[in-house]
């Protein structure tokens, strides 16, 4: 471990890769300020740039900077303009405007960036610690076991999905591994479902699919809903300082957020929103009362949990990623992608095959949320400029760059229209409230699943499989119950109403 | 029928069509010493398009009740009317357009109408300054994309 530790931070400190990240952090707070566009987009359309470097190390950090920055860049929106760019800083602006309002803007900025900073660093030790612990537990597993896993992660989804969601977000799953069907799949050499046409004869694109259902979408609404990316009520930013009582008042929720976000952001499917949510929750609930009338009126506790909550989560959410190759949220799924691309692939064995990749990710997220803290937050009042572009140019642009994404990603203007015909597809899908996410979940785990089922029924010739491996048996007996969880708690709740 | 159901049996549809060709003609393709073996290439996607049909079917039967009246999305559907519509179209016929005459027409051409046709449509009258922003938008993407990513992008009409 230590050894690989010293490669990370080899890595990490290059030169490139320090570019890699500071570059990533600023692009990720520049653009995750725009409300409408949150980290999914904007990964979605820094991935062919990512690609294009060469260097998977190189491509993830930059890409995880990126995360961070449109993380923090969201919530400075949702303090300066109560606009939450992601449902993950939601929480945010519920105390964050309210001090803005109240002329406190630059304390609130600088709550939530220390907030950020902590809640990632800790998460990063936190995942120091377990990422190798659950690595090492992984190398036991099988493709059998792996196919179970995979549909556990798969059915956790439904099992966070809000009420009503749960069927949506299990056909959205189906349908993002139907798609994964389609094309020359590697396992059979033979083409499915291309009704004859060449362009799909090597599937869908994973770049393709991905900005046709995040950016494309959120530009499409930006122009349907003008008031979404009106900024005409910038907030003032001026004293940036917080006094020690403060400092003192929020040590506490930021040490118990942190531990709590991380091991949320490890669920599959849960992830910074429920985080944010669920922190900010508790800590509303065990304030003492006089500090509980506060929460929603400009609480720098309600502003500090949720901020420590989803930075926390954001970084747990590598566990599942790094460790078993299994994306637990949205971003994560856009990230498992891009490694793909890369040729590299993620699992248990990523941390000893690979160690300048694994550890420097790890280390990178300690640089990144410093760089966060030391570099955009004297900044931020000139990043905020940036909420001051008129949405006539804007937009324009969002849609440019998701075009270019797509066509630098396969050089094919094909590509283009069917990246136009999925994101019209998505966008009404979205405006019936289907989530997205777990589509693009099926669609990339969709290959990795159907490899490692056939493999497993290859070596115990059928369905045995599942009887022989008691760990596969228990891991799907837990998927079983994840899918059935939501309409026991519903039914529990209409039994006590 | 609420707008989530029909977007159900559009996806049962869809559901429907892939298991009939999951069912009936993928097989026909196998070669025979594959057809030994436990698992075949359509083996998966007939589960898939099994429990798909199951999970359409229980929306479009609205097994699972959802007691909000708002559809939950910032854009309520039933009121689509009142948002700006027509230039979202236009803006989706525009990305159509650009793709169809990206090839034939050349990167800057193609780009800086976009761009400029794209600002125009959603309120920008400052036709100068929207070209300038295009045209030097174009540039600078065009530079790096062909020069530091290396991929090719025919900056002119075919004939040139």
């Amino acid at each position: 471990m230590l050894e690989g530790l010293l490669i990370g931070l080899e890595t990490a400190f290059s030169l490139k890769n320090l570019f890699m990240v500071v570059g990533g952090c600023i692009i990720g707070t520049f653009i995750g300020m725009l409300p409408g566009l949150g980290p999914m987009s904007i990964i979605a359309i820094m991935i062919p740039v990512a690609i294009t470097l060469g260097d998977p190390a190189a491509a993830l950090i930059l890409l995880a900077g990126v995360y961070y920055g449109a993380i923090f860049g969201g919530s400075t929106s949702s303090i300066l303009l109560n606009a939450p760019g992601v449902a993950g800083t939601v929480a945010t602006s519920f105390d964050g405007y309210p001090m803005a309002k109240a002329g406190m803007a630059g304390k609130a900025l600088t709550i939530a960036a220390i907030s950020s900073f902590a809640g990632g660093t800790i998460g990063a030790i936190l995942l120091m610690i377990f990422a190798p612990a659950l690595s090492s537990v992984a190398l036991f597993f099988h493709s059998a076991e792996y196919f179970a896993l995979m549909i556990v992660g798969l059915s956790a989804i439904a099992a966070f999905a809000g009420t009503g969601q749960v069927s949506k977000a299990i056909l959205m799953t189906l349908l993002g591994l139907m798609m994964a069907t389609v094309g020359e799949g590697a396992l059979y050499n033979m083409p499915r479902f291309t009704m004859g046409l060449m362009d799909l004869q090597s599937g869908f694109s994973f770049i393709t699919l991905a900005m046709a259902i995040f950016a494309l979408p959120e530009a499409i609404f930006l122009v349907l809903n003008p008031a979404r990316a009106s900024h005409s009520e910038s907030n003032k930013i001026e004293n940036l300082r917080i006094t020690k009582e403060e400092a003192k008042s929020i040590a506490p929720v930021i040490g118990r957020q942190s531990v709590q976000g991380f091991f949320i952001g490890v669920l599959p499917g849960a992830g910074a929103t429920i985080a944010s949510f669920l922190g900010y929750a508790v800590e509303r609930n065990i304030a003492p009362a006089h500090e509980k009338k506060d929460f929603g009126k400009g609480s720098i506790k309600g502003l500090a949990a949720p901020e420590t909550a989803n930075n926390a989560a954001c970084t747990g959410s590598f566990v599942p990623l790094l460790t078993l190759g299994i994306p637990g949220s949205g971003t994560t799924a856009i990230l498992l992608g891009a490694l793909i691309a890369l040729n590299v692939s993620p699992g248990p064995r990523l941390m000893t095959d690979e160690p300048q990749i694994f550890w420097a990710v790890i280390i990178s997220m300690y640089i990144g949320n410093l760089i966060l803290l030391i570099l955009n937050l004297p900044l931020i009042p000139y990043i905020a400029k940036i909420l001051t572009i008129p949405r006539t140019f804007l937009i324009p642009f969002i849609l440019f760059f998701t075009l270019m994404g797509s066509y630098i990603g396969q050089n094919n203007a094909t590509e283009l229209l069917i990246l136009v015909g999925l994101g019209v597809c998505a966008t009404i899908m979205r405006l019936a409230n289907y989530p997205m996410a777990p589509l693009l979940i099926g669609f990339i785990l969709g290959q990795m699943l159907e490899d490692n089922f056939s493999r497993s029924m290859q070596l115990y010739d059928g369905i045995n499989f599942i009887m022989e491996r008691p760990m596969t048996m228990v891991l799907l007996f837990l998927a079983a119950f994840l899918v059935i969880l939501p309409y026991l708690r519903l039914a529990k709740s209409k039994k006590a109403s | 029928m609420s707008f989530d159901r029909w977007i159900a049996l559009v996806i049962l549809s869809i559901s429907l069509i892939y298991s009939y060709a999951a069912f009936f003609t993928m097989d026909h393709l196998l070669p025979p010493f594959m057809q030994r073996n436990p698992v075949w290439p359509s083996t998966f996607p007939k589960i898939l398009g099994i429990l798909s049909i199951i999970v359409s079917s229980s929306i479009i039967l609205g097994l699972e009740k959802n007691k909000h009246k708002n559809n939950g999305t910032e854009i309520d559907y039933r009121r689509i009317f009142d948002y700006n519509l027509g230039p979202a179209i236009f803006l989706v016929i525009m990305m159509a357009l650009y793709a169809i005459t990206l090839r034939p027409l050349g990167f800057f051409i193609s780009t800086i109408t976009f761009l400029a046709v794209s600002g125009y449509v959603l309120g920008e009258r400052k036709i100068i300054i929207l070209f300038f922003v295009a045209a030097s938008a174009s540039f600078i993407i065009w530079y790096l994309v062909e020069q530091v990513l290396g991929i090719y992008l025919r900056p002119l009409p075919t004939i040139f």
